[in-house]
């Protein structure tokens, strides 16, 4: 290493949004040619902290951070992410952003484009100017063979395959002439296996050329293999800081995880449980950012069975397809029967009910009353709280029937509201998701989805919803399936707990069991590796 | 280059016919009705080449705000005012010839810009719903025309002759006559080749233009205006001014649409005061989808083979319509119809191809694993 000034130094990073601390006292430093592998849960304050590297406008408008962020020992503060990038910080970001139409060279060369001065210009100002493009293929072809990668100039992005767009992603970004620092967000999450390989070999052959490399992956056997330093962090904190000779997937994965106070080993009566009463074979689902690709699992009767994993590998989208909410395929069976999918319908007189993470766009009718939203799916389903006229020919809603079942799950959930007339917009998100709850509960379902019950709850509302959620299935023995990103919700109340991982089940573990090992599975480790 | 996936030919057939449906439609009907129309080769083709000096100007300003990603833009009839308002003014001052025309360019260009700048305005408020605003702009925006063409002129905007303005002293009369500039343009430069007489000045300047365009995309706006075309989002996060460049693209075109409704009614000879521009956009949007271009995608070919097309139908359905059904006004109103059933299938085959697309790209990233099970076998769920 050349010099003994960090390229990049972070100091006593802290940020708080509304009072909730997302980061505090973060501090660790990076050195030209070091690749840095940055890991920890889903709300473990990454992405936060990647934000105020970049200066994105966000943090500011929340009150700024405290500490100091300094490049080659200057202090450094950007107002936004375009300060970032004259600095020489390069970010390639999860989600492409290419231009679908344009070459590589043209997606490379995107904004920086080599032009040539015309009479226009003089006119009508620098927009004007012709472009050059034998320039630009030129450039772009340097930026490329940087990389060490096979990547034609000429081809387009909407022709290329996936490994090829992160690399031209890449290659945009080490064409700017002053870049030293590289932010890679999930840089691999969309390859195969054999494509992550190349990408991580172009990694180090740009760390060799003395660019500083910050790779933020959940598939730590990739950390490992790539990076010279691992940063682990958790809660906002940074729980390790260590080189990466040396270290195991399985010691990052309980870092990660961590919460070594493992006295939850909760005293379970002997739960018994009936046959499968949900089946699901090689299930699909087209949920945009929450892929499902290949999942089979089965759920015994009466069992509360948990999905968990990181955001965006898919587990979402395992109850909004078997609900029918995204288009989905493969074979669901409830109680041995076929369920039609791409139907809501069809799943929901089969007898399942689901409690959307969505909650203000699927789970309420905002503008309506509490009454109505318990009792609208109950109606429109099961033709409940309805009374017919003239033998059917027509119906009219039971408005004393509704007041009576809103009144009973008011009472019975807790909800704090002015009375069941009250609007559903109106009410807390603790509260509203209790209404969701309600509804769920007055369909009387065989078995029940509940997607994320405690997102953005406090903290009395989410243990009142899990207690009730627990009550239910004991007292009606309804079977419950809960996804969550919350690992140590799914292991108070689960029975098993499913990780999802890109898309397919990582493997199904009891909840006693170690927390590396629900980690190990979060990194994309197989289910093998990880009770090894 | 990558080697180009081969379709089998029956697929490739299918897949040329569903991206040219349109063309296709056209075609089939004017062939049927070129026989039946009796009209004589050279007459159809005299009458295809004055209608392309008339009217490809005025379609080529569609071609910007496509390229930009903001559909059709319908508010071209903005531009159709202005450059009626600058006509209005240049038989008024009594300026003849080609010089009437340069003046009433110049006097129509602030206004188009102003008008192409509140337009832009409009539509960057109205994200994805730009055609749909922006035709409903147009409608607008005529009541504005009305009431400084029939109230203002002549009352507070001074107008001197007498001849252009209606009886009771302020308001322009009805119809314009424009003899002053009648197609000087057109004549200026006029070739005779065997029976045809093609107006060189005019082609000269819709050559122009199309070398503009051309050389336009190659410029560093014109890249912006392609990737803002295909995503905003990505394009700002690049630096790319998007909503400034999107006003671009539409002044642009407002400015185009101005010139052409000048070249357009010196050929016309006279001008409906208070119609002329009303189905300006119209035509001009089935010109261009008629020549296979998509509110997407259009090039310059589309243009000219646009313009061909429903101009030929326009000649030979009318005489068709009377030698089939005994009657002009059955063709007439079939011609109408076609025309507006072809934006109709185009705007819905685009709003199709784009849910297609969208589709398969998601069902590219289930990856290998469920490439076993067929998207169109589980369509009515998996049985």
């Amino acid at each position: 290493m050349p010099d003994d000034t960090p390229l990049l130094s972070l100091e006593g990073i802290t940020k708080d949004f509304y009072g909730t601390t997302v980061l505090r006292d973060v501090s660790f430093a990076l050195r030209r040619g070091e690749i840095l592998g940055l890991v920890g849960e889903n709300g473990a304050g990454k992405t936060t902290l990647m934000r105020i590297l970049f200066g994105m406008p966000v943090i500011a408008e929340t009150g700024g951070f405290g500490g100091t962020v300094r490049i080659d020992g200057r202090p450094a503060s950007f107002r936004n992410p375009f300060d970032a990038l004259d600095a020489g910080i390069g970010m390639v970001h999860q989600e492409f952003s290419l231009i679908p139409g344009f070459t590589t060279t043209e997606n490379i060369m995107l904004n920086r484009e080599q032009s040539r001065r015309n009479v226009a210009v003089d006119l009508f100002g620098p927009r004007m100017a012709t472009l050059d493009r034998p320039a630009m293929t030129a450039r772009a072809s340097k930026a490329i063979e940087r990389l060490g990668v096979e990547l034609h100039p000429d081809t387009l992005v909407s022709e290329m395959p996936v490994g090829h767009k992160q690399f031209t992603e890449i290659a945009r970004e080490i064409d700017r002439e002053n870049v030293k620092l590289l932010v890679l967000d999930e840089p691999t999450a969309v390859l195969a296996e054999s494509e992550a390989e190349i990408l991580l070999a172009s990694l180090r052959r740009l760390a060799a050329q003395g660019i500083g490399i910050i790779f933020i992956s959940h598939r730590l056997h990739e950390v490992t293999a790539v990076a010279d330093r691992v940063v682990v962090l958790r809660d906002g904190q940074l729980v390790k800081d260590t080189s990466a000779k040396g270290v195991e997937v399985r010691e990052i994965a309980a870092w990660m995880v961590g919460r070594e106070v493992d006295a939850n080993a909760r005293v379970r009566s002997d739960r018994s449980f009936g046959g499968p009463a949900l089946e699901v074979e090689h299930l699909w689902v087209d949920m945009p950012g929450e892929t499902v690709r290949d999942v089979s699992f089965s759920v015994r009767e009466g069992e509360i069975f948990g999905i968990g994993g990181l955001a965006g590998q898919g587990k979402l989208g395992i109850p909004n397809g078997i609900m029918g909410l995204f288009a989905a395929g493969g074979e669901v069976r409830l109680h041995g029967k076929h369920v039609a999918l791409d139907a809501p319908r069809a799943a929901l007189d089969a007898g399942m009910a689901f409690v959307s993470e969505d909650r203000r766009g699927v789970g309420l009718l905002l503008d309506e009353s509490l009454d109505w939203n318990i009792a609208f799916t109950a109606m429109q389903v099961k033709g409940a709280y309805l009374r017919r006229w003239l033998g059917g020919l027509f119906s009219l809603r039971d408005e004393k029937a509704m007041r009576a079942l809103a009144e009973q799950y008011i009472e019975m959930l807790e909800i704090k509201c002015t009375g069941h007339r009250q609007k559903a917009k109106e009410l807390s998100g603790g509260n509203q998701q209790k209404v969701c709850l309600a509804k769920a509960f007055a369909l009387e379902p065989n078995l029940l989805f509940v997607s994320e019950p405690t997102r953005g709850i406090d903290v009395g509302a989410k243990k009142l919803v899990l207690d009730k959620l627990r009550h239910y299935n004991r007292d009606e023995g309804t079977t419950i399936v809960m996804v969550s990103s919350e690992l140590e919700e799914l292991r108070a109340i689960c029975d098993r707990v499913a990780i999802v991982d890109e898309g397919r089940i990582a493997g199904i573990l009891p909840p006693e069991a170690p927390l590396a090992d629900f980690g190990l599975l979060m990194a994309g480790e197989r289910a093998a590796e990880a009770s090894a | 280059m990558n080697t180009p996936f081969k379709l089998p030919s029956a697929a490739r057939v299918r897949r040329f016919a569903a991206d040219n449906v349109v063309v296709l439609i056209f075609l089939f009907v004017t062939a049927i009705a070129v026989p039946s129309s009796k009209l004589s080769g050279t007459y159809i083709i005299q009458d295809l080449l004055t209608r392309y000096g008339r009217n490809a100007f005025l379609v080529f300003s569609l071609l910007l705000p496509i390229m930009a990603g903001m559909g059709i833009n319908f508010g071209m009839v903005l531009g159709a005012m202005a450059g009626e308002i600058g006509l209005i003014f240049a038989v008024d001052q009594g300026i003849a010839g080609v010089q009437g025309l340069l003046y009433a360019v110049l006097v129509g260009a602030p206004i188009a810009i102003l008008l192409g700048w509140i337009a832009g305005q409009v539509l960057n408020r109205a994200r994805g719903r730009e055609m749909v605003t922006g035709y409903i702009l147009g409608f607008f925006m005529d009541g504005v025309y009305q009431f400084v063409v029939l109230y203002l002129m002549g009352a507070i905007i001074p107008i001197t002759s007498k001849a252009i303005t209606l009886s009771r002293g302020y308001g322009i009369r009805n119809t314009l006559g424009l003899d002053s500039v009648r197609q000087s343009l057109d004549k200026l430069l006029m070739l005779k080749v065997g029976p045809f007489t093609l107006p060189m000045a005019t082609y000269l300047v819709i050559a122009l233009l199309a070398i503009f365009i051309v050389w336009f995309r190659r410029t560093k706006l014109g890249q912006d205006m392609r990737a803002i075309g295909q995503d905003q989002t990505v394009s700002h996060s690049a630096g790319i001014p998007v909503e400034r460049t999107r006003i671009v693209a539409i002044v642009i075109s407002t400015l185009l649409a101005m010139v052409g409704q000048i070249i357009f009614l010196q050929n016309m000879g006279n001008m409906a005061t208070y119609n002329a521009h009303r189905q300006t956009g119209f035509f001009a949007a089935a010109a261009i989808l008629v020549g296979g271009a998509s509110v997407a995608k259009a090039t310059i070919p589309n243009v000219l083979v646009g313009v061909g097309l429903l101009h030929l139908m326009y000649i030979v359905v009318p005489p068709a319509g009377a030698r089939l059904f005994g009657s002009a006004q059955i063709g007439e109103y079939f011609r109408d119809a076609m025309s507006y059933a072809v934006i109709a299938l185009a705007l819905a085959l685009h709003a199709w191809r784009k849910r297609a697309n969208a589709e398969s790209a998601r069902a590219g990233l289930r990856g290998a694993a469920s490439g076993a099970v067929d998207p169109a076998k589980t369509e009515g769920g998996a049985a």
